[in-house]
């Protein structure tokens, strides 16, 4: 599904990724764990098209197709989806505008019927109750005034409707009380099918009780130092991050 | 420029698809301005004689006066004499009916999707049409289903004939016409406009709505436009105006008064769409506008909502005058510059009566190198006991050759007024963009979903077809530019 070579990028001249190799196969969940400054989220935003990066080296395959070439909104269309870290406030546009014309710029690229507002409205009710997300959310403005763990459920909400192939939850999981975290954990859990491909950025091992992955790796200095199953997680969990740097240093 | 800004440097030239001209006979003063013009306009208009010394008295007044310098705006001197005062397309006679207007302007109205043809409702509601092309009104539809009502619209040529009292009464009233320089050279010269009554208790049983159009080249617009709401009565007015594009600069400088007696509503709606020159700031309208009501009675509202999308150069105010108790005013703007367009709008609300409020809200949208200011003033005069103001002025700036500027003048000489303003300044987000694009939509879509978004609380004041009209023109207006 997913293919890393050698992936190298860089902002403003400073290297950020030195050289990330990943495989992620369908049906599988992958954790991306490391600490702050890791370079984490750089690939996040690297694999989602987002601007300011420079990639020097190496290459991303997506289904067969160059992902690095694709505009941010075609990788969106063919089934990447990111939830955000930061989600963003937009005011005066609905919940519920947002989410139709991205439901139905997907429909329209895959060359399906777009749908109406009886329709949207239906689906769109059916995938908030599977968030546990109160309608008055759909009604206001994309994001504006949501406490964190509202704006975190926004996220997954869209990514029930949107259905992604290969989805990235970036640090989903920091500002969540336990409640929003199980909720979330949830909505990611519904959307695992052996055709699906998750990859889970994460600082804590906290949201992986939750969404269990196949595969754990450790980022730091923009590389990939280690990887493992599971357990690899609950390792970093008791000893910190310090441990596994230190033995990749060695 | 960032890699942002490239990418949509190609959506950021716009069509202005309303830029055509009609080939039409006209009846055409040469350019130059004295006061043998004056006459001749007035002479042409069959005009009473107060009506003519009103204007030569303007004419007077105007030539003492200079030009204003306080607006941040940028424009080589006017040669007030290289323009013609009046152009009226060659008509064989006075005309009784719709069927009897020259086809080619029919033509034109319809090219530009104005019904001037009663049988043709715009998007299925019943809206009044009065359509001054250049320097007279061509058609004005309804007239006899809004007589019935008692409502008097129609061009105010004709109201200068037929019902000269109440436009002595009330001319000049608001607005008098050694107001300002701009207000002063329409006193003198205005050729047309609308003039419109509603009487005591009447309920306006449709919209009304003025279309501008100026068609011939090296000439100005100056219309006039009246609108008398008397006690309790309630009218809603929308305007619309474009142009053909040309190289040249045009000027339009209108005039407009509302005067709403004892409870009475009027509910005043511009989308102004003049040509706004070419990418490189060649042509484009100079729009010099004064526009003012005055809440006359005791619990009369005035509510201006303008869309202000055209013109090279925007210069307005329109403002309120809350003369009695309990009066309101509103203001809500929305202001596009582009390319090289600029503007400096915005509103005064003079609180006179007790308990008088008023609503500021105003949508700055800068793109490319326009420039776009927002002026206003809130006074509180010394008996307006518990005047209320909230003020709110947002900037969207996108791309970094714009500029956004805000002036609020505050003079408050009552202690009991409230008075709120808030201000934002934002740049529509690299963030914003990369969210809707992360979620299927193109750049195009997410640019025009978020200054639609931006512009919502304006947009939501405008009659519904025309706010959909307005949205469509936002969108054209702007294709892109982001920073």
């Amino acid at each position: 599904m997913l293919s890393i070579k050698n992936l190298k990028a860089s902002v403003e001249d400073k290297a950020i990724l030195n050289g990330i190799d990943l495989e992620v196969g369908a049906g599988e969940v992958h954790a991306i764990m490391g600490p702050n400054g890791s370079g984490k989220s750089t690939l996040a935003g690297v694999l989602a098209g987002r601007e300011g990066y420079d990639i020097t080296d190496g290459s991303v395959t997506y289904r067969g197709m160059d992902l690095l070439d694709m505009d941010p909104e075609i990788r969106a269309r063919e089934g990447v989806f990111l939830a955000f870290q930061y989600p963003v406030e937009i005011p005066g546009v609905t919940n519920m505008y947002l989410l139709k014309a991205a439901v139905n710029a997907v429909r329209k690229h895959r060359g399906e019927a777009e749908l109406d507002a009886m329709d949207f409205l239906k689906l769109i009710k059916e995938k908030a109750a599977l968030v546990e997300m109160k309608q008055e959310f759909l009604y206001r403005s994309v994001n504006e005034g949501f406490s964190g763990g509202e704006k975190k459920r926004n996220e997954i909400l869209q990514m029930a409707l949107l259905e992604p192939t290969l989805s990235i939850l970036d640090e989903t999981d920091s500002g969540l009380d336990i409640d929003a975290l199980r909720v979330v954990a949830e909505g990611v859990n519904k959307l695992r099918s052996p055709d699906r491909a998750i990859v889970v950025v994460t600082h804590y091992q906290r949201l992986l009780d939750y969404i269990v992955p196949d595969r754990v790796h450790v980022l730091a200095g923009g590389r990939i130092i280690q990887s493992g199953g599971k357990e690899l997680a609950q390792e970093l969990e008791q000893k910190g991050y310090g441990w596994i740097e230190d033995q990749a240093a060695a | 420029m960032s890699q942002t800004e490239r990418e949509l440097a190609p959506l950021l030239k716009r069509d202005y698809k309303e830029g055509f001209v009609t080939e039409i006979d006209a009846d055409t003063l040469p350019p130059g301005l004295d006061e043998s013009v004056v006459r001749a306009i007035s002479e042409k208009k069959h005009e009473p004689a107060w009506m003519l010394e009103w204007r030569l008295e303007a004419f007077r007044r105007w030539e003492a006066m200079t030009l204003p310098k306080w607006a941040h705006i940028h424009y080589p001197p006017i040669d007030f004499q290289a323009i013609s005062y009046y152009s009226a397309p060659k008509q064989k006679k006075l005309l009784d009916s719709l069927d009897e207007v020259d086809p080619k302007l029919l033509e034109t109205y319809e090219k530009l999707g104005i019904p001037i043809d009663e049988q043709k409702m715009l998007a299925g509601v019943k809206v009044a049409v009065d359509a001054v092309f250049d320097s007279v009104s061509v058609a004005t539809t309804f007239k006899k289903t809004l007589r019935d009502a008692g409502v008097i619209f129609c061009p105010i040529s004709e109201a200068l004939q037929e019902f000269p009292d109440l436009v002595r009464q009330y001319l000049g009233s608001v607005v008098p016409s050694g107001d300002n320089y701009y207000a002063a050279l329409n006193s003198a010269v205005f050729s047309d406009g609308s003039f419109v009554f509603v009487p005591k208790g009447v309920r306006c049983p449709m919209e009304l709505s003025t279309y501008f159009r100026i068609n011939e080249m090296n000439t100005g617009q100056f219309e006039r436009t009246l609108i008398v709401a008397e006690d309790d009565s309630y009218v809603s007015y929308l305007e619309g105006c474009t142009a053909p594009m040309r190289d040249e600069n045009q000027l339009h400088a209108a005039v407009v008064e509302l005067v709403a007696m004892k409870g009475a509503e009027i509910k005043y709606s511009t989308v102004q769409n003049w040509y706004p020159g070419d990418e490189d700031g060649r042509g484009g309208i100079y729009n010099f506008v004064t526009k003012r009501g005055a809440c006359r009675g005791q619990g009369a509202k005035i509510s201006w909502t303008q869309v202000e999308t055209g013109s090279a150069i925007t210069w307005k105010y329109p403002s309120v005058i809350l003369e009695g108790d309990d009066t309101v005013g509103e203001f809500y703007s929305v202001a596009l510059t582009n390319n090289h367009q600029q503007a400096d709008t915005g509103t005064k609300m003079v609180h006179v009566g007790k308990n008088s409020r008023s609503t500021i809200i105003s949508k700055g949208i800068s793109a490319g190198k326009g420039q776009n200011a927002y002026r206003g003033l809130v006074k509180v005069l010394k008996g307006a006991d518990n005047a209320r103001n909230y003020s709110q002025c947002d900037s969207l700036l996108m791309g970094d050759e714009c500029g956004a500027h805000t002036f609020p003048y505050m003079e408050v000489k009552n202690p009991s007024a409230t008075i709120e303003h808030e201000a934002t300044t934002s740049r529509i987000g690299e963030d914003q963009l990369f969210y809707c694009r992360q979620r299927g939509l193109s750049e195009e879509d997410a640019v025009s979903m978020i200054v639609n978004g931006f512009c919502k609380e304006v947009f939501k004041e405008l009659p519904m077809e025309f706010a959909v009209e307005a949205q469509k023109l936002l969108g054209i207006s702007l294709e892109g530019a982001v920073g």
